[in-house]
């Protein structure tokens, strides 16, 4: 039987299993949407293609699979942009149907008209234009093959209407093979073997877990690894969940707003153990000093990110899961005493962590709300409730990246390498898209909140009851910390004292606004914005003047740190 | 340093701009590129030259592996391989210079291809040395225009660049 491009796109995700999609209808893709039209994919509208593309990231990032979504052709591909960018810098797997003129009319400038293979080449892993009916399904299994395999990233597949239109026999390929394209997922033996070496031979190693780790669903591995060996762990933003936060052995986060035990750790190891992190300039500050007499491990299922930044003395090139249990089976044999090993090093890293802890001066019972405190609490009510986290950008985004605990992968979302603002939220939709009972909270700005705020409308017709806890300053509060210590307090454009009333404008849409104003309130506000099964926005009025610590500036080192 | 990168690529619509624009967006320089059908018409090749230290090279082998659309890439700068380039250069002629431009042209081997009362056009084939050198002897008399091929390169003896071989050394399967 022939079936339509667009039945054949229909048939395609539903034979891979897909059960969401997210996107925005226009004249490009009407017979992509009249194929949707009851069909058995489901499907969510947005309010902005954006968020359409952060929702499926957020999708991704919680569930581990391909998020999807669809979106017209001119406008509606190039309002993906940053979306894909921000996707591609974390390694996210996503595909993103775009719709596209008529073949024969591609390149005349034609009405909703963008080259947008071209606009994305630089922040997609790949892109396909499909000219032929006949190979749309086929585009539709490489296309997902590619984006969830090897180093996950956003695939791109622009769809000419007229593609969408015409017919053809519908078979679903059931396998992929690409001549070009085999990544590498067993680790090395040898090389293995020699990293294995090296650790035992290390007097204070430190293992630096980016989101490599979360990618590769190598958490329990770690976990086994590190509480066996007692090598104290930090994370990247990127690798938050990875390791448990409360435990003995855990850091927390490394790197500018990293904490003193994570970044002097990092600065006086031995060996320092790189596993899915990529040494980026937020972790490392000034590249020449950073670890400087440590021997390195990178491992890494991109040979590109070992040796971009800092060179690697024990290269190991493959997927986490495989290396991580190949380690432990090293770790299972072996007879060192790790715990007597180690000893001296962990009483070092105790100390550190005790006389410098994340801290910050609480707010008194009618004093301005302190954003920490904010933070605390929520992680407080909510810690029993396994929730899953999204944040903004900002200084929002460090405090709670700092102050929240963390027990299970795939519980942060966060925009590591873009920094994207208008992330948050519309992640935080993806994730409650992909599982309505969790708890999803998001941890927002006041400026950020507002680059996505359109899809409180989303959430309320699709009953995504997340959980926005706005961290309202009055500013663009991180780039009016950096004003403040780096260009002579003149906070150009960054105070926005003009923003909306959140608590009404959340009941304009028909979601639940709270508002705390003192710091006796803040726990109120929380206990009933989590209890409410509706999407809520809790608008906490914070101290505008606080500011995130440790900090490294930027390019510095750790002799650098400013502390609390 | 000056290397020598051969690639085979899938002979598809956009691979030229996924190549060139990893150069570009990552900030690598290109001496020249050079693209063309192989034995298999569904494969391309390319020939660049490009200039780094060992770092930026080894960065540009492993983005470059990192293409879908490439099949393979051999930096053959320390390999033995045979290199060429082509160049058409005109010259002005004159009755005073014309024996001169004759005799340099056939010490380089080269032809002269086009012939009218005031030019000559000069084929050159040879490595970039050779060709820069005649460039080099044929200005005074003349230079009007030049074009070049950039170099196209293959390792010398039996060794081919096939597909055979995973994409990547650090291939563990
Ligand atoms: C799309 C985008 N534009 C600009 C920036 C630059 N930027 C980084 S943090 C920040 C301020 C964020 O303010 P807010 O969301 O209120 O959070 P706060 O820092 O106050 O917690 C800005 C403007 C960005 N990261 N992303």
């Amino acid at each position: 039987m022939k079936l339509s491009g667009a039945q054949i796109f229909v048939e395609s995700l539903l034979k891979e299993g897909v059960d969401l999609i997210f996107g925005y209808p226009g004249g490009a893709v009407l017979p992509l949407y009249d194929a949707l039209y009851k069909s058995k994919l489901k499907h969510l509208r947005v309010r902005h293609e954006q968020g359409a593309v952060h929702m499926a990231d957020g999708y991704s990032r919680a569930t581990g699979r391909c998020g999807i979504c669809v979106v017209t052709s001119g406008p509606g591909a190039t309002n993906t942009v940053t979306g894909i960018a921000n996707a591609y810098m974390d390694s996210i797997p996503l595909l993103v149907f775009t719709g596209q003129v008529n073949v024969e009319m591609i390149g005349n400038d034609a009405f909703q008209e963008a080259d947008i293979i071209g606009i994305t080449r630089p922040c997609t892993k790949h892109s396909f234009l499909v000219r032929d009916v006949r190979d749309l399904a086929k585009t539709i299994k490489e296309g997902l093959y590619i984006a969830t395999t090897g180093k996950p990233g956003p695939v791109l597949i622009d769809l000419p209407k007229n593609v969408l239109l015409a017919t053809a026999d519908f078979s679903y390929p059931k396998s992929v093979s690409i001549r070009s394209y085999h990544p590498t997922y067993e680790g090395h033996p040898a090389q293995i073997k020699k990293a294995f070496q090296a650790i035992k031979s290390a007097s204070k190693p430190v293992l630096y877990i980016g989101g490599g780790m979360i990618t590769a669903n190598a958490g329990k591995e770690l976990y086994k690894f590190a509480m066996k060996t007692k090598i104290p762990v930090t994370t990247t933003l990127m690798g938050m969940g990875a390791f448990p936060s409360d435990n003995a052995i855990s850091l927390g986060m490394l790197g500018m707003h990293g904490t003193y035990s994570a970044n002097m750790a990092v600065h006086e190891t031995d060996l320092l153990l790189a596993l899915g992190s990529r040494f980026d300039d937020r972790v490392t500050g000034k590249l020449d000093q950073f670890s400087p007499s440590s021997k390195v491990v990178h491992v890494d299922i991109d040979p590109g990110s070992i040796g971009k930044n800092v060179s690697a003395d024990i290269p190991v090139v493959g997927d986490l899961l495989d290396i991580m249990k190949k380690l432990n089976q090293h770790v299972q044999k072996d007879k060192t005493g790790w715990k007597e090993k180690h000893k001296d090093w962990l009483t070092q890293i105790a100390e550190w962590k005790k006389r410098y802890p994340l801290k910050y001066k609480p707010a008194k019972k009618d004093g301005k709300i302190k954003p920490q405190q904010v933070i605390e609490a929520i992680d407080e009510f909510a810690k029993d409730k396994s929730p899953i986290y999204s944040t903004e950008v900002g200084q929002a985004q460090m405090w709670a990246a700092q102050f929240l605990s963390f027990t299970e992968p795939r519980t942060f979302l966060s925009s590591g390498g873009l920094g994207t603002m208008g992330f948050g939220f519309p992640a935080a939709l993806g994730a409650q898209a992909a599982d309505q009972k969790r708890l999803v909270i998001c941890i927002a700005g006041d400026g950020s909140i507002q680059m996505n705020i359109q899809e409180l409308a989303t959430a309320i017709e699709n009953g995504l009851n997340v959980k926005v806890a706005i961290l309202n300053n009055g500013t663009l509060g991180m780039v009016r910390q950096w004003q403040e210590f780096f260009h002579g307090k003149r906070y150009s454009s960054s105070i926005m004292p003009n923003y909306p009333d959140f608590v009404k404008l959340a009941e304009a849409y028909g979601a639940v606004g709270l508002r705390a104003t003192k710091t006796s309130e803040v726990k109120s506000v929380i206990k009933k914005g989590l209890s409410v099964n509706k999407p809520v926005f809790m608008e906490f009025v914070c101290d505008p003047s606080e500011n995130v610590f440790p900090m490294v500036p930027a390019g510095k080192t750790v002799k650098d740190m400013m502390l609390a | 340093m000056k290397h020598t990168i051969t690639i085979l690529v899938e002979n598809r619509f956009g691979v030229l701009s996924r190549v060139s624009g990893l150069f570009s967006g990552r900030g690598f320089n290109i001496e020249s590129l050079t693209v063309g059908e192989t034995e298999d018409p569904a494969v391309s090749r390319m020939t660049i030259v490009t200039r780094g230290d060992d770092k930026i090279v080894e960065q540009i082998n492993k983005q470059l592996n990192k293409l879908i659309d490439v099949i393979k890439v051999r930096d053959v700068t320390a390999e033995e391989f045979v290199d060429r380039e082509l160049m058409l250069v005109k010259v002005s002629a004159t009755e005073k210079n014309r024996a001169e431009i004759l005799r340099i042209t056939d010490i380089f081997r080269g032809r002269i291809v086009d012939v009218s009362p005031k030019a000559y056009t000069i084929e050159v084939t040879g490595s970039d040395g050779k060709i820069d050198a005649f460039l080099e002897i044929i200005k005074p008399l003349g230079l009007k225009e030049v074009a070049r091929t950039g170099k196209i390169a293959l390792s010398r003896g039996s060794k081919m660049l096939t597909e055979k071989n995973n994409k990547d050394k650090n291939n563990g399967r």
